[in-house]
């Protein structure tokens, strides 16, 4: 088998899955594009494995950790998720806005002119 | 080795690059279909498309075992945790519009950028390169399991540590404090 297909599929399935990330707002679509990404990752392990022929397996025993990193991690990614739905009622994740600065350049940018003392009663 | 025998042409097209071209058409399908899908249970059945493509195209590349826990694992537990996930944060089972957010643009925009650069840098770099997979009958079960248990002991078994430390993260974390906090 030319090594082209197996990259180029997992070239197709990490670009869908960045894509998935950046454009999805629910918490738990964004987690399954994350998936998406993964298993792209692990194509591109197990056809280099067997491209190079490795005698240790390196490749398909590193996609066997991939494959159970991603298990914890949509455990405790999904436990998070529960814990923001359960204190915001929501996990859009365009609402969960509150560490970074104010989404409107506008209205930021009026902020720093009213001067340090209006905004800090804002 | 292989890599220094010359490929065969792109014509001459075996059954094994044929299953995995159905297989692959599939997991990108399935793939396009869970990001743009307006149904988000719908999403995570597509999901399950995409993994058992992507486990059938692992069987096409000699790792059996690999596949299979991909069945297992994926498709076994992370989606049904997933559609946990869906019915505990009472996402909208119909079909929604405000699945997407305001940048999906900008987001297609780089996404097809980096799509468009990955597949051009693999198809330069890896042209003549050929996966000969007769050579490689070794790689079933047996030889996974062998080299796990001997080369490989030592990562596996700080795998367990690390599912054990995200299964107690993730109770911690999701379980309701007696206090009412």
């Amino acid at each position: 088998m030319h090594l082209v297909y197996p990259t180029v599929l997992a070239a197709l399935l990490f670009s869908i899955g960045v894509y998935g990330v950046l454009a999805r707002r629910n918490a738990v679509l964004v987690l399954m594009s994350i998936e998406i990404m993964l298993n792209a990752v692990n194509i591109n392990l197990i056809a280099f494995n067997a491209w190079i022929q490795d005698t240790l397996l390196a490749g398909q025993i590193f996609a066997l950790f991939v494959i159970a990193v991603a298990a914890a991690e949509v455990g405790v990614g999904l436990a998070i998720v529960l814990l923001i739905y359960r204190t915001r009622e929501s996990i859009d994740i365009d609402t969960l806005n509150e560490l970074g600065d104010s989404a409107s350049p506008a209205r930021s940018t009026a902020a720093r002119a009213a001067g340090p003392a209006e905004a800090r009663v804002r | 080795m292989s890599l220094a025998q010359a490929a065969p042409g792109y014509a001459d097209v075996t059954a094994q690059e044929v299953i995995f071209l159905l297989m692959g058409l599939a997991a990108v399908g399935s793939a396009v279909l869970v990001v743009t899908t307006k149904n988000v249970v719908h999403a995570a059945l597509w999901l399950v498309v995409t993994l058992a493509s992507v486990a059938g195209s692992y069987l096409m590349l000699t790792a059996e075992f690999v596949a299979w826990v991909q069945v297992l694992i994926y498709i076994g537990s992370i989606v049904v945790l997933l559609l946990f996930g869906i019915m505990l944060t009472k996402a909208p089972i119909g079909g929604t519009a405000g699945l997407d957010s305001e940048n999906r643009v900008a987001a297609g925009v780089v996404a097809t950028a980096l799509g468009a650069t990955l597949v051009t840098l693999v198809i330069d770099a890896f042209r003549h390169a050929y996966i000969d997979l007769e050579d490689f009958e070794a790689a079933g079960a047996e030889a996974t399991g062998r080299s796990i248990f001997q080369s490989w002991v030592l990562p596996f078994e700080v795998v367990s540590v690390l599912l054990l430390a995200a299964l107690i993260g993730s109770i911690v974390l999701s379980r309701r404090d007696e206090e009412g906090r």
